[in-house]
């Protein structure tokens, strides 16, 4: 894709931030010499299908959306790369929680109970904690009736909405559990959705990667090799990046790593979501 | 938290006792707390009977960029290095234990951020000589991030704007704010000849459009003035509210018989308006306090010993103590500019035939003010009482000339530079 020494790189729209973010490291990227540039998607199905395609060089993908380019890339041949993470993206945990003052003591309590998730599409909302209550002896659908949340559909998950939509219909009765990422536990009950002391996590899942900087087979080297090592180099004491990073989340960039997706695999094929080649089987 | 001693080979590491307080109510506090003590790459040992303490300890850390660690086992939080077992918080019976290691990003943000003087503007060193952009609205002496955003606050250097009597002036002025529902008599029978009565209301006119310009200056230069120099700032926010509140006697006791207000000259517009055509404070300070507002001390002086009645009077002795404070105020900048630069004095007679060549062509006066000044000072409408009413606008007009002369000579002009500038302010007075 990339044209005149010009990386080209996808992203969602999940948040009209999403145009200042990439526009500061548009210019700093200029300014460091790289050319780069920036197109947005309403959904990571298309983002991932124009990486694939090739009309991407780059795509900052959530992990489902790895998860989608990694077959669909190699069902065709090719070899999709992460080469960068958040630090803010490793080791993330999602948990099921429950009302303190309810029914809901251990797992198996929830056997003929109503869980709530966020979107259909969001792997630290709904497809991870479902298949982590999998492994606890509970499947979707037939030993719990699953309630989504689906806003933002398409955007895997990146809206919080879905998931602070489940911790509301927890505390209203609609649901008997909620499934979140850790850290947005923590967030509700800070910002009053979730009042401290009135839900008690029941389960917790293992750790999971989040989001990475997926190259697609066609991206020229050199440019990912600077658009990579430029990343690395951002350092939170320096003014001019810290805003950058404050936007989109993170203290430090990470080289990319793969390790972290076999949960969300795992998820995928119990979920039916995609087939082996990346084919879309489940989700809109 | 306790911090054992640093003395052997290796540092014991601190240790955090959150009992049952969870990050969900305020636990970070505390974290956060104790990590401030350590250097980045030192650990500290958290435990507490909070139910979601582990959850939220990982949550917390990975968003703050501090490391949560493999604990060594249940039961050994109190200083043990950390060890191999996988899980990064374990529970000891109903106690989460969880090893955290500082990381860099809190430092890393307040690298390079800028101590910007000292709140006390006596302290050596408080008040900088030019107040950088980016300390934007900061107050002075706060500690600044670096990369905070630059405000257009054309007004950064000392030089223009600092005098160190100015927060004495701020004091004074806070201090000496009044009420205008209860410091007038609004309440005492007021029942003049009809003819003095619109001499007063003729007054009152003029004076409210005085106030409005005297309000219109200061604002503004007010968003221009680097927060920096706060107490500059300060006295001119109360200054304009001092204008505000004459803005509205005036105008209350100029329709206290719910007549008209009276006439507005082109002429006198005409002279206020070039004070707010200055675009230079000093020089717009200097007009307007130093000489204009001083030059109403004499007239509002003279206002309060002739009033026809009480209220009149009330309403002119308050605003003159107001503007005895700008004048004061005024004298006190414009004495540090001459004094830092004596070059500025030129600057300063330049404003004064400047604004006397733009007025030339203009009346420069409201002529039914004066013949008002006259018939208030009479009291009545006899061929004697005019007479001293004439004499005594005559000498008002005779003290207001001393007055610019003297204040003048003490910004350094010599007697006749005073004499031949004095001469030259608008025939409108302020």
């Amino acid at each position: 894709m990339a044209t005149d020494g010009v990386l080209v790189m996808g992203a969602v729209a999940y948040d009209p931030k999403v145009v200042t973010i990439w526009e500061g490291f548009k210019d700093w990227f200029a300014g460091k010499g790289l050319g780069f540039d920036y197109v947005l998607y309403s959904n990571y199905d298309a983002l991932v299908e124009a990486l694939v395609a090739g009309q991407l060089d780059v795509a900052w993908n959530s992990p489902l959306a790895w998860v989608r380019a990694e077959r669909l890339s190699r069902s065709g041949g090719g070899a999709v790369r992460a080469v960068a993470m958040r630090d803010t993206d490793c080791d993330l945990t999602s948990v099921v929680v429950v009302r303190s003052d309810g029914p809901v003591t251990q797992v198996e309590d929830l056997r003929g109970r109503r869980v709530g998730v966020g979107a259909v599409d969001s792997p630290q909302a709904t497809l991870i904690p479902l298949s982590h209550l999998r492994s606890m002896g509970l499947a979707a659908g037939v030993d719990f009736d699953v309630v989504g949340h689906e806003i933002g559909v398409g955007k895997h998950g990146d809206h919080v909405g879905g998931e602070r939509e489940a911790a509301r219909a927890l505390l209203d009765g609609r649901v008997d559990a909620a499934c979140m990422i850790d850290g947005n536990h923590l967030l509700f009950s800070h910002e009053g959705t979730l009042a401290p002391g009135s839900t008690r996590i029941l389960t917790q899942t293992p750790t999971y990667d989040h989001c990475n900087f997926t190259v697609g087979a066609s991206a020229p080297g050199p440019l990912v090799e600077r658009f990579t090592g430029l990343l690395l180099s951002m350092s939170y004491d320096d003014p001019e990046v810290r805003p950058l990073l404050d936007l989109e989340g993170l203290k430090a960039w990470r080289p990319g790593r793969t390790s972290g997706y076999g949960a969300l695999a795992l998820a995928v094929e119990e979920q039916g979501v995609y087939d082996d080649a990346g084919g879309l089987v489940r989700l809109p | 938290m306790t911090t054992p001693g640093r003395g052997g080979a290796a540092p014991a590491p601190a240790v955090l006792d959150l009992e049952d307080l969870g990050l969900d109510r305020g636990g970070h506090l505390l974290v956060e707390r104790a990590l401030a003590g350590l250097a980045p790459g030192e650990r500290l040992a958290v435990s507490g009977r909070a139910p979601e303490l582990a959850v939220h300890l990982r949550a917390w850390c990975r968003n703050q960029g501090h490391t949560l660690v493999d604990h060594p086992a249940p039961g050994s939080i109190s200083g043990d290095e950390p060890g191999p077992p996988p899980a990064a918080a374990v529970t000891n019976g109903d106690r989460v234990e969880a090893w955290i290691v500082r990381g860099t990003a809190a430092d890393d943000r307040w690298r390079g951020a800028q101590r910007t003087g000292a709140a006390d503007p006596v302290r050596p060193g408080a008040v900088a000589e030019t107040a950088a952009s980016t300390w934007g609205v900061a107050a002075r002496g706060a500690l600044v991030e670096a990369g905070s955003p630059a405000f257009p606050f054309p007004l950064d250097h000392r030089s223009m704007v600092w005098t160190d009597d100015a927060p004495r002036y701020y004091r004074q002025a806070a201090a000496a704010q009044w009420d205008p529902a209860t410091a007038v008599p609004w309440e005492t029978p007021v029942d003049l000849p009809a003819e003095v009565e619109a001499a007063v209301i003729q007054v009152m006119t003029y004076l409210v459009e005085n106030e409005q310009a005297a309000l219109a200056v200061p604002a503004r230069f007010l968003g221009r003035v680097h927060p920096h120099f706060r107490e500059v700032v300060q006295v001119l926010a109360v200054q304009i509210a001092d204008e505000a509140r004459h803005v509205e006697v005036f105008t209350r006791r100029a329709t206290l018989k719910g007549a008209e207000l009276g006439r507005s000259s082109a002429g006198g517009q005409a002279s206020l308006l070039t004070l707010l055509e200055e675009p230079d404070f000093a020089l717009a300070h200097f007009l307007l306090s130093v000489l204009g507002e001083g030059t109403f001390l004499a007239l509002l002086s003279f206002i309060e010993r002739h009033a026809p009645d009480p209220v009149t009077a009330a309403v002119a002795r308050l605003a003159l103590a107001d503007e005895a404070r700008h004048v004061a105020f005024g004298m006190a900048h414009l004495g540090a500019v001459v004094t830092s630069d004596p070059g500025q004095r030129a600057r300063l007679a330049a404003a004064i035939h400047r604004r006397h060549d733009a007025l030339a062509s203009t009346v420069g006066l409201n002529a039914d003010v004066v013949d008002a000044l006259v018939v208030l000072a009479a009291g009545s409408f006899t061929p004697r009482a005019v007479a001293e009413g004439f004499t005594r606008v005559q000498a008002l007009e005779a003290e207001m000339a001393d007055g610019r002369r003297r204040r003048l000579t003490r910004l350094g002009f010599s007697p006749g530079e005073a004499g031949a500038l004095s001469a030259l302010h608008t025939r409108n007075f302020m």
